[in-house]
Formats: C-alpha cells, sequence, structure tokens
C-alpha cells in the first residue's frame, strides 16, 4: 500500500508508536500495525460490545471508552484494548425472582456502594446514563433502569471504571429481564406470530426456501423488503 | 492488645506523633481537648460490646498509640453521636473513630463484605441499612 | 404550597408506607410535594473524615436537581423537605459542608463536569420542621378523627437530633413530636430510651447486637404503657419494627409492639387514605381496632 504521509496518524497501542491511516478505527489500525484479534473483536458493526478500548488523547488527562470498531483513530491517541471485565457470571431463575429492589440487592448487594460518582456514565461508549440506571434499580424502579439501560451492549468499561466495584451492565440486564418478564408481560404479537408457526402457516414457504439454491436465495435475501 | 508501654513510663516517639497527627487531621478534631471525663463513654450505648471504652480510644490517639488500629472499638461505634452532644470539650468522638476506621480501610482492609450475608439476609434487608453498613464498613 | 420533595431509596421499597403517607399527610395540611424527576442514593452515610469528598458526590447531586427546580420555578420555596432521618442528615450535612468550604466544593465541581455549578441556594428541612412551622393549632384544625385514647410513644433515634448542630429539635429534649402526637389527639408516653440508637446498620452484620439495643427500647415504651411506638427512620422502623421476630429470640418474655411511621397516624387523624397499617410489622391493625380508631 502507498502510503500518504498526510494523511497518517501517529498512534499508541499498548505503549507502542505506529503510524496509521487516518480514517482506521481503532480495531482496523490495530490490525493495519500487527495485531491479530484472537479475542476482542466481534461483529465489527458496534452491536456486540465484544471491542471495548480505553483511550487518551494528547494534550488531555480524559481517559474515555469506546467500541475499537466504531472509534476513528486520531492523532497521538494512547489506546488499550479491554476485551473483558472480570465479572462474575450469576445466575437466576427469571420465573422465580419479584421485581423490586431486594432482588437486585439479592444478586448485586454491591449496587449499595454506588457513590453516585457517574465515572461509569463517562466511561460508557453508548452513551448511557449509567448511574442513573444503577440508582433506579437500587430503589426498585425496574421500569427506569430497563429503559435507561436498554441500549447496553455489555461492553464492560462501566465496570472496570467503577470504584464501588459495582458490574452495571449485569444489573441493566436483570433490570431489562424483569421489565420483560413483570412489568411489560408477554409480547402480544410474539405470541400471535408463535401460534401461526405452529398452526404450520409457514410451512410451505419454509420448504420453498429449503428448497432454493444458494444463488437465488442470496438474491432474495437482498431484494428482501425491510422496513425500518 | 498490647498497650505500647514499658514498665511505668511512656516514650513519646515520632511515630506516635505522626499517628496522632493523622488521627486529627482525618478528624478535624483536637483531641488534646480531651481531659478524659469519660462521660463519652458513659453515653455510649455500645459499651458492652467494645474492647477499649471510647474515651479510651481517645487517650490512645492522643499518646499515638497505633495498637489503637486493632481494637474493635472503632468498629462497634455506630456513630449515633450520644458521645458528641455529651462532651464537655467539644470533641466529636465520631470523628476519631471514623478517622480510625478509615486508616484501617485506606490499607485494602474490609470489616465486613456482603459475601457473607445469605440471599434470604440480602433479600430481608431495606437498602438503607445495606448501604450505611457499607459505607462505614468496606474501603 | 408546593415545595421539593427527596424520598430517598427506602421509601420506595420497603417504606412505601411512609412514602404514600407523607403524601396524604402533606396534603390534608395543603402542602404538594414534588419530586425531583431525577434523583439518586442521599449518600448515607455522611463522612465523617475530613479529607473526603467522593461521599459529597451524591448528596450534593440531588441539592443540584433541586436547585434546578427552583430556578424552573417548579416549587414555591428553596426548601427541600426530607422524611427518612438518614437522608435528612445526610443531604443537610453535605449542604452545609457546600456552603463552608469552597475548597471542596471546587473539587467536586472540578470532578462532575457535566453537572450546573451547585449555588449553595437549597435549605434542607425535615418534614416535622416543616409541620411544626405550621403551628399544632392549624394541625388540629385538620384532625378529623382524634387519636383519643392511644397511648403513643415516640421514639427519635439519632440522626433527627444529633449531631446538636444539624438536628431537628433539642437532643437532650426534644418536644417536636410529642407535641405533633397531642395535636393529633394522642396520649403520649414518654420512653427514656427515645433518643438512644435503634442499631442502625448493625443490623446487617449483628442482628444479635442491634436486636439487644432495639429491645431496650421496646421495652422501655411498654412499661410505660404504650400501645404503639412511632417512629420517623425506615431503619427505626426496620430494626424496631420488622426484626422483633430476632428481639423474640433472645428475649423469650416479650410479646412485641406495633411501630407505626409518626406520618400515618397523621394520615389516620386526618381521615386520608394512604395510612399503609397492613405494611406493618407487627400488624397495628388490632390495637388500632381495639382503640375504635380504624
Amino acid at each position: 500500500m502507498e502510503e500518504n504521509e498526510s494523511e497518517m496518524v501517529t498512534i499508541h497501542v499498548m505503549g507502542k508508536k505506529h503510524r496509521v491511516p487516518a480514517d482506521l478505527t481503532i480495531m482496523k489500525a490495530m490490525e493495519y500495525s500487527g495485531h491479530q484479534f484472537r479475542r476482542g473483536a466481534g461483529c465489527r458493526g458496534g452491536y456486540c460490545g465484544a471491542c471495548a478500548a480505553m483511550y487518551r488523547v494528547k494534550g488531555s488527562y480524559k481517559l474515555q471508552g469506546a467500541l475499537a470498531c466504531q472509534k476513528i483513530v486520531e492523532d497521538g491517541m494512547y489506546i488499550a484494548q479491554i476485551p473483558f471485565s472480570p465479572a462474575e457470571k450469576i445466575t437466576y431463575d427469571l420465573l422465580e425472582l419479584r421485581p423490586d429492589a431486594n432482588t437486585f440487592l439479592e444478586y448485586y448487594p454491591e449496587i449499595s456502594r454506588c457513590l453516585s460518582c457517574n465515572t461509569c456514565t463517562k466511561a460508557c461508549p453508548q452513551d448511557i446514563e449509567v448511574m442513573d440506571y444503577v440508582q433506579a434499580s437500587l430503589r426498585g424502579d425496574v421500569e427506569e433502569a430497563a429503559k435507561l439501560s436498554f441500549d447496553c451492549i455489555s461492553c464492560g468499561l462501566c465496570a472496570v471504571r467503577c470504584p464501588a466495584e459495582i458490574v452495571p451492565y449485569n444489573v441493566g440486564q436483570l433490570a431489562r429481564r424483569l421489565n420483560s418478564r413483570y412489568l411489560i408481560g408477554p409480547t402480544k404479537h410474539v405470541i400471535k406470530r408463535v401460534e401461526e408457526v405452529e398452526a404450520g402457516e409457514f410451512d410451505a414457504d419454509i420448504d420453498e426456501l429449503k428448497r432454493l439454491d444458494r444463488k437465488t436465495l442470496q438474491e432474495r435475501y437482498e431484494g428482501r423488503e425491510v422496513k425500518l | 492488645m498490647s498497650t505500647g508501654t514499658s514498665g511505668l513510663y511512656f516514650t513519646f516517639k515520632p511515630e506516635n506523633a505522626a499517628f496522632k497527627a493523622k488521627v486529627e487531621e482525618l478528624s478535624g478534631e483536637n483531641i488534646d481537648l480531651c481531659f478524659q471525663c469519660g462521660a463519652c463513654s458513659s453515653g455510649c450505648p455500645l459499651t458492652g460490646e467494645m474492647d477499649l471504652l471510647p474515651s479510651t480510644v481517645i487517650r490512645y490517639a492522643q499518646l499515638g498509640m497505633a495498637e489503637v488500629l486493632e481494637s474493635k472499638t472503632p468498629w462497634i461505634c455506630i456513630t449515633c453521636f450520644n458521645c458528641e452532644i455529651r462532651c464537655p470539650r467539644g470533641i466529636d468522638i465520631a470523628n476519631v473513630m471514623e478517622a480510625i476506621r478509615e486508616m484501617m480501610l485506606r490499607t485494602k482492609y474490609d470489616k465486613f463484605t456482603l459475601d457473607e450475608l445469605t440471599p434470604e439476609e440480602l433479600r430481608e434487608l431495606p437498602q438503607i441499612a445495606i448501604i450505611s453498613n457499607q459505607r462505614k464498613l468496606t474501603a | 404550597m408546593r415545595l421539593a420533595y427527596y424520598p430517598g431509596c427506602t421509601m420506595k421499597t420497603d417504606a412505601k408506607n411512609f412514602d404514600e403517607s407523607t403524601y396524604s399527610a402533606a396534603e390534608a395540611l395543603g402542602i404538594e410535594l414534588l419530586e425531583p424527576t431525577r434523583w439518586n442514593c442521599c449518600g448515607t452515610v455522611h463522612a465523617l473524615a475530613k479529607d473526603n469528598v467522593m461521599n459529597y458526590l451524591a448528596p450534593i447531586r440531588n441539592l443540584i436537581r433541586v436547585e434546578q427546580m427552583n430556578e424552573a420555578e417548579l416549587v414555591d420555596d428553596k426548601r427541600v423537605v426530607t422524611q427518612c432521618a438518614m437522608c435528612y442528615n445526610t443531604l443537610k450535612r453535605a449542604n452545609a459542608a457546600a456552603k463552608a468550604d469552597p475548597d471542596k466544593m471546587g473539587k467536586i465541581r472540578d470532578f462532575m463536569e457535566k453537572e450546573p455549578n451547585y449555588q449553595g441556594s437549597v435549605s434542607v428541612v425535615h418534614m416535622l420542621e416543616l409541620i411544626k412551622g405550621l403551628g399544632w393549632d392549624e394541625v388540629k384544625s385538620k384532625v378529623v378523627k382524634p387519636l383519643d385514647g392511644l397511648k403513643v410513644s415516640p421514639y427519635y433515634g439519632c440522626l433527627l437530633l444529633r449531631p446538636r448542630e444539624y438536628g431537628i429539635d433539642d437532643p437532650d429534649h426534644p418536644t417536636v413530636m410529642e407535641d405533633l402526637l397531642e395535636a393529633l389527639g394522642a396520649e403520649v408516653v414518654d420512653n427514656p430510651y427515645k433518643a438512644k440508637c435503634c442499631g442502625a446498620y448493625h443490623a446487617v452484620h449483628m442482628k444479635e447486637v442491634a436486636a439487644d439495643l432495639s429491645y431496650r427500647i421496646l421495652k422501655q415504651a411498654q412499661e410505660a404503657g404504650a400501645d404503639i411506638i412511632v417512629t420517623a427512620c425506615p431503619l427505626c422502623q426496620f430494626n424496631l419494627g420488622d426484626r422483633q421476630n430476632e428481639v423474640k429470640k433472645h428475649q423469650r418474655e416479650f410479646e412485641g409492639i406495633p411501630v407505626v411511621y409518626y406520618t400515618q397516624l397523621m394520615a389516620l387523624a386526618f381521615g386520608k387514605e394512604g395510612t399503609g397499617f397492613e405494611q406493618n410489622t407487627p400488624d397495628p391493625v388490632p390495637v388500632l381496632e381495639e382503640k375504635g380508631l380504624l
């Protein structure tokens, strides 16, 4: 590749200096400079939360969080990948829970240590009001916690930064599950569709798809109607 | 616990001065004002659980004796401020207790962690109990 | 009169009956309470170490929310009403520190960044102070069902009265709850332990110690002939009420005594809904029925 020096920037990956094209994401810049991802890369589209990274830019004390697949590099950026935040995977039976504050305290009692410092919110690459949903959980406001944490992709940066050692994304997930199970209740259109599937309404269509060759299937997929 | 004294006299060493200064800095209290009247101890509802009386803790601090960090008393103190309204010398003894707790907590020491509670206990307790407990007893 | 009201976390869960009866009692007195749209933990308990800044973040954030309500003219004056004794103490002390210690405030402001600067305009009051300010005759005039024949022992606990500088009443001889109960028509029964600690957060890891402290308070009230104990703090309520099962484990002869929030008795005397007695442990309904109040 022919390099155009005017469009190159200097970045520091885990302390090592590299020259990389200015329009690359952190992830692509790291690959450009020779790193190979075995962990810490997933969908590459900003949805899966696997590629959390932290960085500082030249001249600023601010420690910032980002998804490596989304954030474009800046000149003088110091980058460290944080592909995983150590957190216990707690299991519970959703059907046995109650949507109240003590459910949160039972599984994540450390939320009681929240100092409202808001560091989690500042670290969140999704611009979620993390501290507010932790606080909503603490006072048993399941609906608010679920609503505020809705865009969470569990990248883990909040958990890495929390001085009270809380794992906020797990708390938000519990809130959303409690909200869906107990407060919103089953989604009617999903139930209707499941009934239709079980009644065999789509069997013929599925059979037809199964018989298609790869090329036709691909054409169908690309030409499908997407309602946003 | 050991008293740190040897024989009949006590030598106030630089390390004692440093410890005393740290307690005063963290608590914001002038502990030399204490003349050991014991009013704080007589009003304290928790002396039955303590190994040192509150007034004795102040005496240890006056003498800069770091052994007081090993005492149960600052952890039994629940900052009810009964001593504060009784002290004729205007010392807020609860602040001194907090200073001693803080000196321990700042060495990565947790007096009590929530891991020790059962799910049933966590379900029963109101947030206010858990929050205040953690604020006082964990680093 | 429309005022900002900071409820605190426990008032929205275990102490819902305190919260609901607060609204009922306030309504009867012509007070409209308005919660900030966003609030967080009050930050309890107040950090006593002089170099602590971190623990001020939570209370100062809440005070900023109230200040914003003032600026938007959503409320009539600069007071924020609290109910939980621990919220009251934490917000009151943080507010005082913010005004007295510009260095600390500067650090807090720098740390919070995105929050507006706290101007220190808010004044933190407890509901009992507010009611006292209305005058006991005013309270009496709203009573439709006097609590005749009900012997009530008020319990203050620690943080409503102490430290002296931040208390709502004389820490040695408080009278505000007594005056209120008399205005409601109840017979006040004094308890020498009314300002002794209930065991507070020792309830978490030293159950027996907390139960022992609570027992002394309960026993004194009972021996003085009280039918019921009144509290003003969800943690006191938990230790004195809900944890009577723990007391009974150690004190076999103890028979239990109902414990309610003062606002529940206010709502009852004012003939309002939202007394929430069914949420109290032990059940206060039998004694209130016996006295012809329910």
